[in-house]
């Protein structure tokens, strides 16, 4: 493979970035930097797929790995995919085109500008899940905060200031610490390079300080309880656009980091502060479910269902069992894609009403029904009904916490039917009822483009939920892999004496 | 005398000096000509500094003058940053009405006194070098002479600088007791037990130099200065001095003290956790941009000091390359605060950068670019700067300085992000001028493209710094 494939999966949203931003503006001509947008953003995600497609799905090694010297004699620049990762790049070059064609009903001023940031954060994004070097990976993994911060702060509504400030500095807290333990780790094993880390390893002695720095970023990043506050902030008070790429795939970082740096670098660490990150996910599951329970705002309510959905991935991902890490992956990209689409739902009534207040709407089955069918869906796949995407996830994480622990399990089942609870009664409130608001009255159904993004995203959603074996036969060798490698058997044996 | 060819780019300098003084008495109204030409006579310096021989390592005047990779490396950054301040402040001191023929030969002097300071091998020859500098920013510092505030920042520069002179010199005495000589080469010689008395020397002068690169808590001078002086002066003060002093403090601890490490790498962590904190929290509550930058300045230096106190050459590395980008950046900063000009007025405080997005969106996009480099948000220059440092002090087990360190810029971010809020996010004010001069825009347009496309090959300046040996 001589063709860079990931580099230009990088840079070619940057470059289309560069020529809307050269090429001088005036109103007339919105349109088309949109269309460039458009053409960008969907070339790579033909491009991803290619990858996917030529993807060898059977090796465990990383694939399509390019590496150039970068800081002489330090950090090279090095990226590459293997089965875990190459979802998570679908899923960006997936959702980032949807973006753009909401921005039509959505983004009212500088268009062009909201349009540079959101191809550069894509450019971020996909960096962040195929780079295979420590720094590199924190380059990008930081380099984000700047486009969510201006998308937040500039296209955001009446609270933005207070939501983008404090979305950027909790996660900038919580990294600094990162930075520290990477540059520990170089001093340390004298490399920065992800595999060579694998295959070195770290002497279990550095390996809790350091675990404990990478969830401090990650856990902020996820978010975990108690530290999750800036995401109801950040989803309410970001455009459309911006709330659905912050929750499908930003938070999706967080996930991906564990299970490739605080799983693969440090299992004996993991292993360590199991019981930590299990009571704080089911907090996560069961508290914020509860709080979701009693908001009044839409984007509120299906933020908090992201911190809980959250907090089933990081459960599975810590039951370090092949059906626990699968499911969380699966539950990552099945969140991706049905919060996005619930974000897209509120944006839809959003714009006609201008109202996110649960208690304004109601009624709207007999006045958007094609608006019903789709929302249905959504809620049924965020509440994990069999038959949708959702629940593979929920019930392979579900498995795994079952094999390790059996409280753990039945509390996060608990959750489930709090999850079930919420959403149904969301759906409830707005789909069904009386039709009260005079204004409810006079909404149009869908639109065109409105009909096109959001079947677009019933169809994976209802594919992986009858077919998840495409998902799971990409990532199945890497995960047995990472299970595999660390030995976490042989640990497990000798921290319970056996 | 027949290695006098290494320091002609000093000998230049004064010529010109004493020649443009003379050409700028006799020839009437030419208060811009002997500017154009002082920055002429820079730029021919820059080259005749670069014309000289790398591989030379030699001391002249009894060893008590350096010319090594250190100073070649050194003064070029001097010159070359002087001569993007005369670039773009000439049409500030226009307006401002300070266009005198003083001004560029003022600038002339402390720019021949920092060189003298950066290959100074000898207290004495340091000594010289730094009042020339000095003497030559205090007139500087005051130069509106019929505005109040800038004749309150002269004055109150004088009288502590002359304080902290007086610290130096008594400290230059004690080591000079102790050790029977002022070359540094025989200090290290001479001292190899630790007395009393020595380490007072070397407190006194560091406290002398702390105060030259407003490190907490020798600060005090820093933001009354910053904002009192003319903006163009301010551009110099931010820049220039920070240069020397700091090559000064590579050369003063690294080769007649480096020994007595233990005695000093206190006193530096120390003055580095206190600027680096205090420069953070001190600017939240700014609403003057000069003043608010002094703040920043005091906190970069901390950055900067984090790492000469690990005592390895690759702290000081980590320090030159940091004082550089810093350099960068701010000179980008200070060129957009050039730009903010109407009706023959500048403007400074943040308030009227409100909703400057709007109305200038390229100057905008320049200033979030170095604002969020200089809060060190990676993939911008600045992320790069503190990385080094703290691989650097990482290396040396200094967990607690490096974390202080970073929390420290989580703090600053917030005042960066601040003025980023009020650009961005604010409603828009009355436009500014878009007219400005070429040197002005090339300016900020190469120091912003500087920052921007620095991660695309890190490397460069850190393998020409890589070069440089301190002992």
């Amino acid at each position: 493979m001589n063709f860079p494939i990931l580099s230009s999966l990088i840079l070619l949203p940057t470059i289309g970035a560069l020529f809307i931003f050269f090429v001088r503006s005036s109103n007339s001509q919105y349109q088309s930097s949109k269309y460039v947008a458009l053409f960008i953003t969907l070339a790579n995600f033909f491009l991803s797929l290619y990858l996917w497609i030529v993807f060898d799905k059977s090796i465990v090694d990383f694939q399509f790995v390019e590496e150039r010297e970068w800081i002489s004699g330090f950090v090279n620049y090095k990226v590459g995919v293997d089965g875990i990762s190459i979802l998570f790049i679908l899923l960006t070059t997936f959702i980032t085109p949807i973006c753009v064609i909401t921005v039509n009903a959505t983004i009212k001023n500088r268009l062009k500008d909201f349009l540079i940031a959101i191809l550069i954060l894509e450019t971020f994004m996909i960096g962040v899940f195929c780079s295979l070097d420590l720094v590199v990976f924190y380059l990008f993994f930081e380099a984000g905060l700047i486009p969510m911060f201006l998308i937040i702060g500039i296209w955001g509504g009446e609270r933005r200031v207070y939501s983008a400030f404090k979305f950027f500095l909790y996660t900038l807290l919580g990294s600094v610490l990162m930075l520290v333990a990477i540059i520990s780790i170089y001093w340390i094993t004298g490399t920065t390079d992800v595999i060579k880390l694998y295959e070195l390893g770290i002497d279990a002695k550095y390996q809790n300080l350091l675990w404990l720095a990478f969830f401090s970023s990650f856990a902020v990043k996820t978010p975990m309880w108690p530290v999750h506050t800036w995401l109801p902030d950040a989803h309410v008070e970001a455009p459309t656009a911006g709330s659905v790429l912050l929750a499908a795939i930003l938070l999706k970082m967080a996930g991906y980091g564990f299970i490739r740096f605080s799983l693969g670098l440090f299992p004996d660490a993991s292993l360590y502060f199991v019981p930590l990150v299990y009571t704080l996910s089911l907090i996560a599951i069961i508290y914020t479910s509860l709080v979701a329970l009693m908001q009044e705002d839409m984007k509120k309510l299906i933020a908090y269902s992201s911190v809980a959905h959250m907090g089933f991935v990081t459960l599975g991902i810590f039951t370090m069992t092949q059906q626990g890490i699968e499911g969380s992956i699966f539950q990552m990209i099945s969140h991706g894609l049905v919060s996005a689409a619930l974000f897209l739902c509120v944006g839809v009534v959003y714009d006609r009403l201008h109202t996110r207040l649960i208690n304004r709407y109601g009624g709207l089955v007999s006045i958007m029904p094609k608006y019903a069918i789709v929302f249905m869906v959504f809620t049924l796949g965020a509440l994990g009904l069999p038959g949708t995407s959702g629940f593979i996830g929920e019930f392979l994480v579900l498995m795994g916490a079952f094999k390790k622990n059996i409280l753990v399990a039945t509390i996060a089942s608990l959750g489930v039917i709090l999850g079930a609870a919420y959403m149904l009664w969301l759906y409830k409130r707005i789909i069904f009822g009386k039709l009260i608001n005079e204004d409810v009255k006079k909404m149009v159904d869908l639109k065109r483009f409105e009909i096109v993004t959001l079947w677009l995203l019933v169809l994976p959603i209802i594919f992986f939920g009858f077919y998840p074996e495409p998902l799971i036969n990409s990532i199945e060798v890497s995960v047995a892999n990472m299970v595999n490698m660390n030995d976490l058997d042989k640990i497990n044996k000798l921290v319970l004496g056996e | 005398m027949e290695n006098l060819q290494l320091i002609i780019p000093e000998l230049f300098i004064s010529i010109m000096i004493m020649f443009l003084l003379i050409f700028g008495v006799f020839k009437k109204n030419s208060s811009q000509l002997v500017y154009n030409l002082t920055t002429v006579s820079l730029v021919a310096a820059l080259a005749l500094i670069i014309n000289l021989d790398t591989q030379i390592q030699s001391s002249l005047f009894n060893n008590s003058y350096n010319i090594d990779s250190l100073a070649r490396f050194m003064k070029i950054l001097l010159i070359l940053s002087g001569i993007f301040v005369m670039l773009s402040s000439s049409k500030y001191i226009q307006i401002s009405k300070i266009s005198k023929i003083e001004y560029p030969i003022l600038i002339l002097c402390s720019i021949l006194g920092m060189m003298v300071m950066i290959s100074s091998n000898d207290l004495i020859v340091f000594y010289m070098g730094l009042e020339l500098q000095s003497l030559a920013l205090y007139v500087l510092a005051s130069f509106n002479r019929d505005n109040l505030l800038s004749t309150e920042s002269g004055l109150k520069y004088f009288v502590l600088s002359a304080l902290s002179s007086g610290l130096l010199l008594y400290g230059c005495s004690l080591i000079y007791g102790f050790s029977e000589t002022t070359n540094f080469n025989q200090i290290m010689v001479n001292t190899k037990e630790i007395e009393y008395g020595l380490t007072f020397g070397i407190v006194f002068i560091l406290v002398g130099l702390a105060f030259k690169i407003s490190a907490v808590p020798f600060h005090m001078w820093a933001p009354d200065v910053y904002q009192g002086s003319p903006t163009s002066v301010t551009v110099f003060f931010a820049l220039l001095p920070k240069i020397a002093a700091l090559t000064v403090f590579i050369r003063f601890l690294y080769i007649p003290f480096y020994e007595l490490g233990n005695q000093w790498q206190m006193i530096i962590i120390f003055l580095s956790i206190a600027s680096m904190v205090f420069g953070a929290v001190a600017a939240i509550g700014q609403k003057n941009l000069k003043r608010l930058i002094a703040y920043s300045s005091i906190s970069h230096m901390g950055y900067a000091l984090a790492g000469l106190s690990t005592g390895t050459t690759q702290g000081v590395q980590s320090s030159i390359t940091y004082i550089t980008i810093y350099l960068v950046m701010n000179l980008a900063f200070f060129s957009c605060l050039f730009m903010l000009k109407r009706n023959d007025e500048y403007y400074e405080n943040i308030d009227d950068l409100s909703g400057l997005s709007k109305n200038h969106p390229l100057l905008s996009l320049s200033l979030l670019v170095v604002l969020f480099s200089l809060a060190g948000i990676p993939p911008l220059a600045g992320f790069f700067a503190k990385f080094y440092i703290f691989v650097a002090v990482i290396n040396e087990k200094m967990y607690f300085l490096a974390i202080v360190g970073l929390l420290a810029t989580v703090i600053a971010a917030f005042y960066y992000l601040r003025i980023i809020k009020i650009i961005y996010f604010d409603p828009e004010k009355e436009k500014f001028e878009s007219k400005h001069n070429l040197g002005l825009k090339f300016t900020l347009v190469a120091s912003t493209f500087f920052i921007l496309a620095y991660f695309i090959y890190p490397s460069g300046i850190v393998d020409i710094i890589s070069q440089i040996n301190i002992n």
